[in-house]
């Protein structure tokens, strides 16, 4: 049997010189949102959103999708090539210098209200990407990557997703008791209190056992959710002490809206999607139908491959680059950012989605994660398999 | 006996209590569990798994 060489595996990968548009993409943003502001073009300094909501969206229906998935043995020696790595360090270096050369514009330069707002929103779409670029480095193992992860959740504010997302996320994801889980029925705005409180709770209590367990006291500089926030504490901080204490709220606006649009990806990723409780009380482990997927291009390569969701939670430890396909994966309609939009509509939402799940689920909602309020009528409303013929008898 | 534990989510094989719903008796050592075995929270491979400090 030959051995493939690394040139022959890399040939493989058909969004290999794409993946670097994961920080070229933020770059352009900023490009646009600075020519705004020295043009006097304001709409431009909304390029965030308007990349966001608009131009992504458009992308991914015109582009569309791609499903391949590389040879096993390609992917084994892909997942050692550090040029894949080099894209998420290369992001998180950029993420800090736009949102450090953004907060001194804001903190130094008269403005208007609608220039600041736009400098708020553009940052904090680019500080919710980077929670999705923290969170590729954030299933890594290394002294590097696991640091670069929590210094890209600095300016977001959201250290705690580094505890909460690998240690609590995936062990009881879709599941009712998983915070960041959407229920079938749970609008979005249901969603975002619950998850928001409910991954900061369980951040906390599962770093206070993790240190009980070392004799430790939660208290303790060893406090993995307590040196996250230092760091935003030290950063924000620092960048107050040298553009006035003006800048705070543009620093919590643009933590808002990060965290918000992380927390919409969430919202998609599990919706009314539910593991199975074995007889012992344990659920079954996490398969690819647990997750939603989606193979759109543009977005994929804006987060990583982060809608290669069902291999990720099925198997957490395997790098972007190597994250397949599954056919048995239920799969949204369009991309993340697509479907964050629908999400801020609820009745569209369930209009899309509704639907999605009782096919996923065959007709038969009791397998699905619903929402306690809302459990009568979704039945009602598609009943399950028996119950409809008993009606018919 | 030693305990293992998965460094995605923090689950932990405690050699000594085994699995005995997943087959695996108590007294299981580490080295005899399936290589195909994964982490039964998050679906972490078995190569994923570190030995903690025994107590």
């Amino acid at each position: 049997m030959s051995t493939m060489t690394l040139a022959e595996a890399r040939a493989h990968d058909r969004k290999r010189w794409l993946w670097p548009m994961g920080f070229g993409i933020i770059i352009i943003v900023a490009v646009a949102a600075l020519t705004g502001w020295f043009t006097g073009i304001t709409p431009l300094i909304y390029a965030g959103p308007l990349m966001v909501y608009v131009i992504v969206p458009l992308l991914d229906f015109f582009i569309g999708k791609d499903s391949s998935n590389p040879p096993e043995r390609v992917m084994e020696i892909l997942e050692h090539d550090p040029f894949y790595r080099y894209s998420t360090y290369v992001y998180v270096v950029v993420q800090m210098g736009l949102f450090v050369g953004a907060s001194a514009i804001v903190g130094t330069q008269e403005m208007t209200f609608w220039q600041w707002l736009g400098f708020a929103t553009t940052i904090g779409m680019l500080s919710g990407i980077s929670i999705n670029t923290a969170h590729e480095l954030g299933h890594k193992r290394t002294w590097l990557e696991s640091w670069l992860a929590k210094i890209a959740l600095a300016p977001v504010a959201y250290g705690h997703f580094y505890v909460e997302h690998n240690r609590g996320h995936h062990a009881r994801v879709a599941t009712p008791e998983d915070p960041a889980s959407a229920r079938m029925g749970e609008s979005f705005w249901a969603f975002l209190p619950r998850t928001v409180m409910g991954s900061l709770r369980s951040a906390w209590e599962i770093e206070k056992a993790t240190l009980a367990r070392k004799g430790r006291g939660v208290w303790s500089v060893h406090n993995e959710v307590l040196q996250a926030w230092g760091m935003t504490a030290v950063l924000w901080g620092g960048l107050m002490l040298a553009f006035g204490i003006e800048l705070l709220p543009f620093l919590i606006l643009q933590a808002v809206l990060g965290a918000s649009l992380l927390e919409a990806v969430n919202y998609a990723e599990h919706y009314g999607l539910l593991r199975k409780k074995r007889e012992d009380g344990r659920y079954e482990r996490c398969q690819p139908e647990h997750s939603w997927n989606n193979d759109h291009i543009v977005t994929n390569i804006m987060l990583f491959h982060l809608q290669r969701h069902s291999d990720h939670h099925a198997h957490p430890t395997r790098r972007y680059q190597s994250l397949r396909h599954f056919d048995e994966a239920p799969e949204l309609p369009t991309g993340y950012a697509g479907m964050i939009v629908l999400a801020y509509f609820p009745p569209l939402w369930y209009r899309v989605m509704d639907k999605r799940v009782v096919a996923h689920y065959d007709g038969d909602l009791r397998q699905a994660n619903l929402q306690p309020g809302q459990r009568a009528r979704l039945l009602a409303k598609y009943p399950p398999p028996a119950t409809r013929g008993d009606a018919v008898a | 006996m030693k305990k293992w534990q998965c460094i995605v989510c923090g689950f932990e094989y405690d050699e000594a209590e085994g699995m005995p719903d997943e087959g695996i008796e108590p007294g299981t050592k580490w080295e005899d569990i399936p290589d195909d075995w994964t982490c039964p929270d998050c679906g972490a491979p078995k190569d994923d798994f570190e030995m903690m400090e025994v107590d």
